[in-house]
């Protein structure tokens, strides 16, 4: 199977379903491509058929929308579908898919990355125990399947994220033992100008906060979680109050979510050859991208969390804008819509990811037996004798440890691997890149990739010389 | 050291042949400084499959690979080192015929090679495919973790007192009393230059207006997960256009010189989707259970060559002090001897065996 379209997006979240949308308009062929069994990406997930009817949230609502817009719309939405690896050719986008085991291609003139973000979880002693997980993961379980992390959990990270996940603990009949956030009043203070911009949303924060004082839930401000105790379980944390360096309340728990910010997907963009830079505001290194997404790679757009977290409101915006620029690039005359709106939904997202700025009290927490690298079950101590032995790049680590080559590509180690390397030699985080992208995206079996074949067509080239 | 300080010689290129030169010439009493323009042992050095096989080995070179392998076998668990023996195997009679007529003269060259009959092949890799022509084996083969040559050399030269420099690439090469290089981190000064850089040879000759023959090629790697024990030796093909072995850690390393689109000018290479299937299909025919292993990353190192396809070792032409190694098919095999000899030849001692004019006449048999 081969298909050939005008535009192909890859993901199906706020931005790359709103891209579809916008671009479909013009009468030109767009293919949506997504993993999920269904639009909406992370924060708009569809519930799945055992629940459709729990209670709507905010975020379901959206997701519907959209779902039904691109449902009714002349988009083709390949989902649960896999783009392996991506690259230009004769003037053509050819990307390697993944769907029901079976490869095949799609062509497209052009192409809008909206591969979205993914959660840092900055490593405390004990983060690996079972019991503990994301944040964000934890929401991506409220919204699939309605399950609770535990039956009494605590709650620590940073930005807006920590109070949603309790509030919804507690919509949901968990017991919150305690929220625990290295933000501090101060830290909210600082962003209550960027809110201003979103009022519903201020809004909703203060209800999940209300609601959490109510319940008699502790909020442990300007405190971090410096240990999660349990062997085979995770039965509680330690704290510890940043602010004044002391140790903070025990609390016990029997489930941890962690998270400390999101980070963007970039290796996609980065693969294809859009220079990246290093950004802390948009959540560390960032592909260079106009608000409308084009990149300095031809026939290239980006939107959304992946070119630098800006928050849902703003990736949907953006999304609308991008395709109307790419409908206008492929010569159709599509609306070129105001920046505005993006620009102010930005603020509030970027003053959001202010928030969950990399922290050297939250780094300092990590000790030297802790488990960095959880594919390749390196630890901190081994991370930086590699690095004191003249490992001096991303790329270094990897090559000299396998940091980065296990099944999550370094997904999970890269940016604290990255921080590490600039303490120990004194660069600067700019100049420390992450490693370098490569294909798969995303692992996928031998036989799937290699799809079925005789031997005797095998195009074996001429044997080397004798 | 200062600025001011003038090296014995400069060594432009920190792959294994750079370092194992640099390491020679220090032992011979030479003052020696190794730069990089990236890290050491991150360009073909450090991203190729790591097979050490006589069998896959230009027969004219074959005395060069058995000293390598030597070395190799020195090097030991620093550089993962693993004897395990290895076998070529061809699935139909052209192959088989191709396999007959190449192994029997790499092994009249030396390679200890027997052909094998397909019970002992198969009670040695239950896993391979029933479907075998022929095979042979030799006891030599094995392989090295290639990804472990930049932490190995930087550790070498440290203890050898010979300074290195990542992240300085020579942008020109002065000529008045020795050479002074302009890098990144100022100028360098050195009596005599090595050019060791590999594929991007042809630039930095061209530094000196010496026009080198060397173009890349553009090798393609991937590697599998961790999975359950399925291969005990190296694994070739007739064709040598696959190799293939199961480390300790489980992971399933797949290469064979499938070529991957770009070239060391515009940067990095980049993996040719329609070569590594066929690279990926040749490893699943020859172990079946390969199939559901998952793929977890494929990628491209720039290997250097010239139309002669034997190395470049030897004094630059036109250029006094000046010497070039490299392109040599099978470096990582030979490349620690060859940088002995060109360390030597450098040492103005007499190299145990013939070095490789890098201005030869290369549309003639000159080798």
């Amino acid at each position: 199977m081969s298909d050939s379209f005008d535009i192909a997006i890859v993901g199906a979240g706020p931005a790359g379903g709103h891209a579809a949308l916008s671009a479909v308009k013009s009468g030109l062929r767009v293919v949506l491509l997504d993993e999920q069994a269904a639009a909406g990406g992370q924060v708009w997930r569809c519930k799945s058929t055992s629940i459709v009817s729990a209670p709507m949230t905010p975020e379901s609502l959206a997701g519907n929308t959209l779902r039904k817009a691109l449902a009714e719309s002349a988009v083709t939405h390949h989902h649960d579908t896999r783009v392996w690896d991506i690259r230009r050719e004769d003037d053509q986008w050819q990307l390697q898919i993944l769907k029901n085991a079976k490869s095949s291609q799609i062509h497209a003139r052009s192409l809008i990355l909206a591969t979205g973000a993914r959660e840092h979880v900055q490593p405390v002693p004990g983060w690996t125990t079972p019991g503990v997980i994301g944040l964000a993961g934890a929401t991506a379980l409220f919204k699939q399947s309605l399950t609770l992390p535990g039956k009494r959990t605590v709650v620590s990270g940073t930005g807006p994220l920590v109070f949603y996940v309790a509030s919804e603990i507690r919509r949901l009949g968990g017991t919150v033992a305690a929220v625990v956030t290295p933000n501090s009043r101060t830290d909210w203070a600082r962003v209550l100008p960027a809110m201003a911009l979103q009022p519903k949303l201020v809004a909703r924060g203060a209800l999940w906060v209300a609601d959490l004082m109510l319940a008699g839930a502790p909020i442990l401000w300007g405190h971090a979680v410096s240990r999660v105790s349990g062997h085979d379980h995770a039965t509680g944390v330690a704290t510890r109050n940043l602010a004044r360096g002391t140790d903070g309340p025990s609390i016990e728990a029997d489930s941890v979510c962690l998270g400390h910010g999101l980070i963007p997907n970039i290796e996609a963009a980065q693969m294809l050859g859009v220079p990246i830079r290093h950004d802390p505001a948009l959540g560390g290194w960032v592909p260079e991208a106009e608000p409308d997404g084009r990149t300095p790679v031809e026939g290239l757009y980006l939107c959304g969390d992946g070119c630098g977290i800006r928050g849902v409101t703003a990736a949907g915006l953006q999304g609308t804008l991008v395709g109307a620029r790419v409908a206008r690039d492929l010569g159709k005359s599509s609306p070129k819509p105001s920046l505005r709106p993006w620009q102010r939904a930005a603020r509030f997202g970027q003053a959001m990811t202010a928030l969950s700025l990399p922290r050297p009290d939250l780094e300092a927490l990590s000790t030297d037996d802790l488990i960095l690298c959880r594919c390749e079950s390196l630890t901190r101590a081994d991370i930086i004798a590699e690095i004191d032995t003249g490992a001096a790049s991303t790329n270094a680590v990897k090559s000299g440890r396998r940091a980065c080559m296990g099944p999550c590509g370094g997904k999970y180690c890269q940016s604290v691997i990255a921080t590490l390397i600039a303490d120990r030699t004194g660069k600067d985080a700019k100049d420390i890149p992450p490693p370098t992208p490569r294909p798969p995206l995303r692992p996928i079996p031998l036989g799937q990739a290699a799809g079925a074949f005789d031997y005797d067509d095998l195009p074996i080239p001429k044997p080397a010389p004798l | 050291m200062t600025q001011d300080t003038t090296y014995d010689i400069a060594i432009i290129g920190g792959g294994i042949m750079g370092c194992a030169t640099a390491l020679r010439v220090a032992n011979g009493g030479m003052s020696a400084i190794v730069l990089d323009q990236g890290d050491l042992g991150q360009g073909a050095s450090g991203v190729n499959a790591g097979t050490l096989s006589l069998q896959i080995k230009r027969v004219k070179l074959m005395p060069y690979a058995l000293k390598g392998h030597h070395l190799w076998e020195e090097m030991g668990a620093a550089v993962g080192f693993a004897k395990t023996g290895g076998y070529t195997l061809a699935f139909n009679a052209r192959e088989a015929e191709m396999l007959q007529e190449r192994q029997t003269l790499k092994a009249e060259a030396g390679a200890p090679i027997e052909f094998i009959s397909n019970n002992r092949l198969r009670a040695a890799e239950p896993n391979l495919t029933q479907k075998v022509e022929a095979a042979s084996f030799c006891p030599e083969d094995g392989y090295a973790n290639s990804s472990l040559t930049g932490q190995y050399y930087r550790g070498r030269l440290r203890d050898t007192g010979i300074p290195y420099r990542g992240g300085c690439k020579v942008t020109a090469i002065e000529r008045a009393n020795g050479f002074t290089l302009t890098t990144p981190q100022g100028k360098i000064h050195a009596k005599r230059i090595l050019l060791a850089a590999g594929a991007w040879l042809k630039p930095l000759a061209a530094l000196l207006d010496v026009d080198l023959p060397v173009n890349a090629r553009v090798n393609t790697v991937s590697v599998t997960e961790r999975v359950r024990p399925l291969l005990s030796s190296v694994i070739g093909h007739a064709t040598g256009l696959l190799t293939m072995k199961q480390k300790a850690n489980g992971t399933v390393l797949i290469g064979g010189g499938w070529q991957g689109l770009g070239t060391p000018q515009d940067g990095r290479g980049t993996v040719n989707t329609d070569t590594v299937k066929p690279n990926l299909a040749l490893a699943q025919y020859a172990v079946p259970a390969l199939g559901k292993a998952r793929v977890t990353r494929s990628w491209t190192g720039f290997e250097a060559n010239v139309p002669d396809f034997y190395p470049l070792a030897g004094a630059l032409p036109g250029v006094p002090d000046a010497y070039v190694l490299g392109c040599v098919r099978g470096g990582y095999t030979i490349g620690p001897y060859i940088g002995q000899l060109m360390g030597d030849l450098i040492l103005g001692r007499e190299p145990e065996m013939p070095l490789f004019d890098p201005g030869r006449d290369f549309e003639k048999e000159t080798i």
